[in-house]
């Protein structure tokens, strides 16, 4: 299947529409309706299966993309790395031991969602929709790993330098069209993932709770000082 | 010092009935909303009993509260080490479970069932998913229940006592029981604040109500974890937390909170205190068997003038100080020292306060007869057929010292009363059993008052809420006029 021609659709003007979208609108989100800014737990209706389904998937994923991260912003540092095999095939393994957990995290959670009728009720059709997204973001980046691996390595001499060129407001096309099919579903899967971030619950990404490690443990409010 | 109001309560158990009209002026208030239907912020629990959520008191399961490793405090659930690794699942937090699963009825089929030859029923449906359900918990399950083997057995508190002394206390006919409303005991050193990731959980200065900003919550649940009372709530639908807020609204009008309000059995006190907050880290770290004296310590003389002085320093209005010394929380925590905080141990010093029940005061049966196993007309504190060692681990941190000092008095009050009405008591022998309680006979006569006599006024001493003194300059009184209502109204819907 040869869909080359949507390429400059999805890799020059998406990415555009996909970051105007996610700053309008969680802005706009947290100004005007900020009570909707909740990780919205379920853990109250069911506590055992949330175990097994939140813990690896945010460990795992928040590793993978922490290495997605160091892959973009640091290119040279993690090319010299993997100039030594064994220490490539240390970071790829466990980055990959990593996408599992967050697979095998994310599949209990649709499970998890899907067997227990309280959690339907509390299951709203973006929730639905987000791990339908998280899910194809991840079977494919796993899929990736497996079919074209070393993904440390080519990522930072090619995609790395395409993100730039998007942030630089000049997106160079070059580096992605003589890209495999998997690797650009998985483009436009985070582009996608980051146009639906505003108006889904994955907003409470945004708000974890770091000052709490330094404040003072009482909190006192004053009407009048 | 840094000297602070705070509005607390007293609740006196013997006077209590067990009705639950308190949790019903409640509900209907606040938590009649989608999510929040399994909450009960007012609820009233029989001792021994174990209670909403089951077996709350049980910190080795439920991990409330703080505990004090190396004299220095730390929340037992999620302190500032543990809340990283945690926060995606919180170890501590009760589920629906341990509450129980709401329901109603299908009161529709009642009218709309078809013809046939059985009476149509209501069914129960569970309240979150609309299915049908088995009813099986409810949030007064165990009411009433005090000698049972399937729930009050299972009290956390009788751990303390001896194989004979729970035989005594279940021993049928004999059982003994009581009510225990409870509501937010708006800590001085509440543990939910301190676990909030967020912030969204502080105590109001000018009065210390403890509120949850449902702005700021983001539902991470550690206050739910956090609290040892477990009185703050996850509301399943909108994904924050919720707690009891003193009905603020009514307080800041000078009305009693709707519990109070309506308490039938009159058993409820309202007023506010001073209390020096440089302290609270302190009083709070003291060992387990001083905590009662320290957090005494901390309450405030208000006809102190060194006090006064020190009140207006801190910017409290005189008319507060004027209603703190109005206080009938004052008098019953401070002056007659009969109300005992629960379960202080927790060590997030609740301001609520209760007087330990004397029930039964009387007889007991032997046989056939009613008789009366003391020697004089009412019995021994330490015969009564609740074991003060339990009352003690309620109320005492332990130590059955304090309670059996609060009982001693009540009980001297009662001697000096039936003296004085009825005169079947020698008046010498009722003033030696008051001094040896450590009163007096006005001391006595104040007690009766506030305890027999009390009216709506003497029990519920709201202060000035004073919001116009800090709000006006503040805010534009038209910002909302023609506007449809005060802010942020739209229904809480679940997501986005």
């Amino acid at each position: 299947m040869n869909i080359g021609y949507l390429d400059p659709f999805l890799f020059q003007v998406f990415p555009y529409v996909a970051l105007v979208v996610f700053f309008l609108m969680t802005i706009y989100r947290y100004w005007v309706r900020e009570f909707t800014y909740s990780s919205l737990s379920s853990q109250l209706l069911e506590n055992q299966h949330h175990f097994y389904g939140m813990v690896p998937f945010h460990y795992g994923i928040l590793t993978v993309l922490l290495g997605h991260v160091v892959a973009f912003l640091l290119p040279r540092p993690l090319l010299w790395w993997n100039g030594v095999p064994a220490r490539l095939y240390v970071l790829e393994i466990s980055t990959f031991i990593c996408a599992l957990l967050a697979l095998f995290g994310l599949a209990n959670l649709i499970v998890r969602r899907a067997a227990f009728p309280a959690l339907r009720k509390v299951t709203i059709l973006s929730d639905w929709m987000l791990l339908g997204l998280l899910m194809f973001q991840i079977v494919s980046g796993v899929s990736i790993a497996i079919a074209h691996p070393w993904g440390s390595s080519w990522f930072s001499a090619t995609l790395t330098p395409y993100l730039w060129s998007v942030l630089r407001l000049s997106p160079d096309l070059g580096y992605v069209t003589p890209m495999p099919l998997l690797v650009k579903a998985h483009i436009v899967g985070a582009f996608t993932i980051i146009a639906y971030f505003p108006f889904s619950r994955m907003v409470h990404v945004l708000v974890v709770p770091n000052p709490y490690l330094w404040r003072r443990p009482q909190v006192v409010r004053w009407y009048g000082r | 010092m840094d000297v602070r109001a705070q509005i607390s309560m007293v609740f006196h158990l013997d006077k209590c009935i067990g009705c639950h009209t308190c949790s019903i002026a409640c509900k209907n208030i606040w938590t009649d909303r989608k999510g929040t239907e399994y909450m009960w912020w007012n609820n009233v629990e029989t001792k021994p009993g174990t209670g909403y959520p089951t077996k709350w008191e049980d910190q080795e399961e439920y991990r409330g509260g703080w505990s004090l490793r190396n004299d220095k405090l730390e929340l037992r659930s999620t302190g500032k080490a543990h809340i990283v690794p945690n926060i995606f699942h919180n170890p501590s937090m009760p589920s629906m479970d341990d509450y129980y699963e709401p329901w109603t009825y299908d009161y529709k089929n009642l009218f709309n069932a078809p013809e046939s030859d059985d009476q149509p029923t209501a069914r129960p449906l569970s309240m979150v998913t609309g299915e049908p359900i088995d009813v099986e918990a409810g949030p007064n399950w165990d009411d009433d229940l005090g000698g049972s083997k399937v729930y009050a057995a299972n009290d956390p508190n009788l751990a303390v006592l001896t194989p004979q002394q729970r035989a005594q206390l279940f021993a049928v006919e004999r059982l003994m029981m009581f009510y225990f409303p409870r509501i937010c005991n708006h800590c001085l050193n509440p543990s939910c604040v301190a676990a909030c990731p967020s912030g969204a959980l502080y105590k109001r200065g000018e009065d210390g109500v403890v509120l949850l900003d449902q702005n700021r919550c983001r539902g991470w649940r550690s206050c739910v974890a956090a609290c040892p009372y477990k009185k703050t709530f996850f509301n399943w639908q909108t994904g924050k937390s919720e707690k009891c807020v003193l009905c603020f609204p009514r307080l800041e009008s000078g009305q009693a909170p709707a519990c109070f309000h309506s308490c039938v059995g009159r058993i409820r006190y309202l007023g506010v205190i001073l209390y020096d907050a440089r302290r609270i880290r302190e009083v709070a770290s003291s060992r387990d068997e001083d905590l009662i004296e320290a957090q005494r310590s901390l309450i405030l003389d208000p006809f102190d003038p060194e006090v006064v002085k020190a009140a207006r320093a801190s910017g409290v209005h005189d008319s507060i100080v004027e209603s703190a010394r109005k206080s009938p929380v004052y008098k019953f925590v401070k002056e007659w020292k009969i109300a005992l905080p629960p379960h202080i141990e927790f060590r997030t010093l609740p301001m609520l306060f209760y007087v330990p029940p004397l029930a039964p005061v009387m007889s007991t049966k032997a046989g056939d007869i009613v008789s009366n196993v003391s020697k004089g007309l009412f019995h021994e504190i330490d015969e009564a057929r609740v074991p003060i060692e339990y009352l003690a681990k309620l109320f005492g941190a332990g130590d059955a010292g304090k309670v059996r000092a609060a009982l001693k008095k009540q009980m001297a009050v009662r001697v000096w009363r039936r003296a004085s009405t009825v005169g079947d008591v020698d008046k010498a022998a009722a003033e030696r059993l008051l001094r040896e309680a450590g009163s007096s006979p006005e001391e006595a006569e104040a007690i009766y008052r506030m305890t027999a006599l009390c009216s709506f006024e003497e029990r519920f001493v709201v202060p000035p809420a004073h919001r116009e003194l800090a709000i006006e300059m503040m805010e534009d009184p038209l910002e909302h006029k023609q506007s449809a209502g005060f802010g942020f109204l739209s229904a809480p819907r679940r997501g986005s």
